[in-house]
C-alpha cells in the first residue's frame, strides 16, 4: 500500500506541512482551525502505527530521499544518500510521540480556549511535532543536528509563551543558550565522524567505526549533548525553570522531547558506537542514581506544582539511565538480565510519559480552575472537583510505582535486574520511589483536601478531563496488563536496539 | 604547516565563544558567545573538506583535477542558516527580557533553579 510505503517520509512532511497551513486556515474561524489540526495530528497518529505494524511484520524498513537505494550513483558502494531508517525501537518511539501529541492538543482545546494567539501555539506544536518524530526516524547523523535545532527552538518559542511573565523568558532563554551549546557539540561530534570516515549514515558509520581516539571524542561529545537535552543530573537545571514556567500542555511536550533525546542517546550508544564498553553502563547508571537522588530531594522543598513535578521528572529520566546503564554493565546485554535491564528502561520511558503527563496536565488543570502556582495558597479542590482529583490520585501511584498502575511494572524490572548487578544502586532507586510517593502525597494534601480558599471554582471543560481520561485509562490498562506490552512491544524494540547488525544490514 | 592554520583558528574560536558564555554577564555578549561558537564549528567543518590545490566541487566542465569536498560545505551552510534562526529567536528574547526587567545582566535574574 502506497500510504505504508511512504510513512516514514509523510511522518516528517505531514506535520511540516500541516504546521505552516495552520496560520492561513486560523484565518476563516477558529473552529475549522481546531478541526484541521486535529485532524494532522490524527493522521501523523495513523500514520505512526501504520509503520510500527508494518515494521513489527516485516522488519526493518528504510526510505531512501531521492533514490531508490542508499548507495545508488555512489562509486564505492557507500550510501550517500539521506536515509529515514525505521526499526521496531523507532517505530515505538514515533507512535508514542504521536499519540501524545494528539492527547495534548486535545487537551489545549479546553486549556487555552480564552487564548487569543492559537494559530501560533498550534504551528509550534506541529513544528515540535516535526522536529520530534525527525529526530527518530532519521538515519543520518547530520539531519540528527538539524531536527535536533527544530526542536530546540520551537522549544524555546512556547516556553516563552506567557511573553508577560518575565519568568518565562528567562527561561527560554536559558534554554536556547543551553540546548543551542548542545546541538553546536553534536554538530562538532558530527564532523569529527566525518573526517576520519567520509560518511553521515548511522549504518554505515557504525559497519565502519575503528574505536580510535577522535571517535572517543566524537562518543563523549555526544553522550553529553544529548544527556544534557534529556536533562539527566549535571545538566538538569534548565529543566524545572523550562517545564514550570511554560503551559501544561507544553511542559508534556517538553517532556516528551527529552525522552525522544534519551531514545536518540540509546541509538548512538548501542548502533553507532557499538561494542560500548562497562565504564560507559557504569556513567550511565551512576548519573541515573544521581538523577534520582537530586530530583526527588529538591523536589521536597518545592513550593511551585509545576517546578516540583519537573524535579521529579528529573528524577524519572534517572531510573532510564539506571535501567539501560546497568543493562550495559559486565558482559552486557547478552544474558537475560542485562536485557531485562534495558527493557525496564525502555518500557520506563513510555511509562514515565504516561505518569508524568498526567501530572503535568492535572496540574494545568488545578491552575486552570485556581489561577495560582503556589501549593501553600490551594486546598479543598477535592470537594468541587472530585474527578481531577481520582486522576491525580492515579497519577501519583504510577509515578511512585505502586503495584497496579503501570509505573510499577517497568520499576520492578529495573529494580530486579539492577540488585542482581549492584544491590546499592537498586536500594538507593527504590528509596527514591518510596520518597517520591511521601513528596507527592504531601502536595495531594495541600491541593485537593482541607479547607478551600472563598474563591467559586469554575468547571473544567470536557476536553482536559478527556485528555486526562485517555491518559489515566493507558496507565491502568498497561498496569492491569504489561506482559503483554512488553512482549509485543518492548521485547522487539530492545530487540531491535541491542542488534546493531540488523540496523547496519538494513542499509549496507 | 599553512593547513594546520584553519584548525588554530577553529581553537581560538572556540574558546572565546566558550568564554563569553560561561563568563560573561551581560545577555547580548552570551548570544554573541554562542554565534562565536557555531562560527567555530563551521570553520572546522569546512577545512576539513578542503584539499590543497582542490578545485571547486562542480561536475559540469570541470578540469580533471582534485576538488574540494562538496558535502561539509552544504553542511555548513545549513548550519549557518540554523544558527541565524537561533541568534535571531534568541535577541528577540532578550528584548522582552529587556523590555520587562530594564536590564541585561545575567546576574538578576528571579529563576535560581
Amino acid at each position: 500500500m502506497i500510504l505504508v510505503e511512504h510513512a516514514a517520509i509523510l511522518l516528517i512532511a505531514f506535520p511540516l506541512l500541516g504546521a505552516f497551513i495552520t496560520p492561513i486556515v486560523g484565518r476563516v474561524n477558529s473552529l475549522f482551525r481546531d478541526t484541521w489540526v486535529i485532524t494532522v495530528l490524527a493522521f501523523t497518529e495513523l500514520l505512526a502505527v501504520l509503520l510500527g505494524y508494518d515494521v513489527l511484520q516485516n522488519g526493518i524498513s528504510v526510505y531512501t530521499l531521492g533514490a531508490r537505494l542508499p548507495a545508488l550513483t555512489s562509486p564505492s558502494g557507500i550510501p550517500v544518500r539521506i536515509i529515514l531508517e525505521v526499526d521496531a525501537m523507532n517505530a515505538f518511539i514515533s507512535v508514542i510521540v504521536s499519540s501524545i501529541a494528539l492527547v495534548v492538543v486535545w487537551y489545549c482545546l479546553g486549556f487555552m480556549n480564552q487564548s487569543r494567539v492559537l494559530d501560533k501555539l498550534y504551528t509550534l506544536i506541529l513544528l515540535l511535532l516535526t522536529g520530534m518524530l525527525g529526530l527518530t526516524l532519521t538515519g543520518d547523523l547530520f539531519n540528527l543536528f538539524v531536527f535536533l535545532e527544530v526542536v530546540s527552538i520551537s522549544s524555546a518559542a512556547l516556553i516563552a509563551f506567557y511573553v508577560h511573565r518575565g519568568e518565562s523568558l528567562e527561561a527560554a532563554f536559558k534554554y536556547m543558550v543551553l540546548s543551542s551549546i548542545g546541538a553546536l557539540m553534536v554538530l562538532f561530534a558530527v564532523a569529527l565522524i566525518y573526517g576520519q570516515y567520509n560518511l553521515l549514515s548511522m549504518a554505515a558509520v557504525a559497519d565502519k567505526i575503528q574505536n580510535t581516539f577522535l571517535d572517543e571524542v566524537a562518543m563523549v561529545l555526544l553522550i553529553s549533548a544529548f544527556l544534557l537535552k534529556a536533562g539527566s543530573v549535571p545538566a538538569h537545571m534548565w529543566k524545572p525553570d523550562a517545564y514550570g514556567e511554560a503551559p501544561a500542555p507544553v511542559a508534556v511536550l517538553l517532556l516528551t522531547s527529552a525522552l525522544v533525546c534519551l531514545y536518540v542517546l540509546f541509538r548512538i550508544i548501542f548502533t553507532v558506537f557499538n561494542p560500548a564498553t562497562p565504564l560507559l553502563g557504569w556513567v550511565l547508571a551512576i548519573l541515573g542514581v544521581s538523577s534520582i537522588f537530586l530530583g526527588v530531594s529538591m523536589a521536597l522543598i518545592q513550593n511551585n506544582l509545576s517546578r516540583l513535578i519537573a524535579y521529579s521528572a528529573i528524577a524519572e529520566i534517572g531510573f532510564i539511565l539506571l535501567g539501560t546503564g546497568s543493562g550495559l554493565i559486565e558482559a552486557p546485554y547478552l544474558s537475560m538480565v542485562g536485557f531485562n535491564a534495558i527493557s525496564g528502561g525502555v518500557f520506563h520511558i513510555l511509562n514515565d510519559v504516561l505518569d508524568l503527563g498526567l501530572l503535568f496536565l492535572a496540574a494545568g488543570a488545578v491552575f486552570y480552575l485556581t489561577g495560582e502556582r503556589d501549593l501553600n495558597r490551594m486546598g479543598g479542590l477535592g470537594h468541587t472537583q472530585p474527578l481531577l482529583a481520582v486522576f491525580f490520585l492515579v497519577g501519583i501511584f504510577a509515578v511512585s510505582g505502586l503495584p497496579p498502575f503501570n509505573g510499577f511494572a517497568s520499576k520492578m524490572m529495573i529494580y530486579e535486574s539492577v540488585y542482581v548487578f549492584n544491590p546499592l544502586l537498586a536500594i538507593i532507586g527504590i528509596l527514591g520511589s518510596i520518597l517520591m510517593l511521601a513528596v507527592f502525597v504531601k502536595v495531594f494534601f495541600s491541593i485537593f483536601l482541607g479547607v478551600s480558599p472563598a474563591k467559586g471554582h469554575g468547571k473544567l471543560p470536557k476536553s482536559m478531563l478527556a485528555g486526562m481520561g485517555v491518559l489515566v485509562l493507558l496507565i491502568i490498562l498497561i498496569g492491569l496488563f504489561p506482559a503483554l506490552v512488553v512482549d509485543y512491544l518492548i521485547s522487539p524494540a530492545v530487540n531491535a536496539l541491542i542488534n546493531s547488525q540488523n540496523y547496519i544490514g538494513g542499509v549496507l | 604547516m599553512l593547513i594546520d592554520l584553519p584548525f588554530l583558528a577553529v581553537v581560538v574560536l572556540l574558546a572565546l565563544g566558550v568564554y563569553a558564555v560561561v563568563f560573561r554577564h551581560n545577555l547580548i555578549k552570551i548570544v554573541m558567545g554562542v554565534h562565536i561558537l557555531g562560527s567555530g564549528v563551521n570553520l572546522f567543518l569546512i577545512s576539513l573538506g578542503y584539499r590543497e590545490g582542490g578545485v571547486a566541487p562542480i561536475f559540469t566542465h570541470a578540469p580533471k583535477l582534485e576538488m574540494v569536498l562538496p558535502t561539509p560545505q552544504a553542511l555548513t551552510l545549513t548550519s549557518i542558516v540554523i544558527n541565524l534562526a537561533v541568534v535571531a529567536l534568541m535577541l528577540s528574547l532578550i528584548m522582552l527580557i529587556y523590555k520587562r526587567y530594564k536590564s541585561l545582566d545575567s546576574r538578576d535574574r528571579r529563576l535560581m533553579g
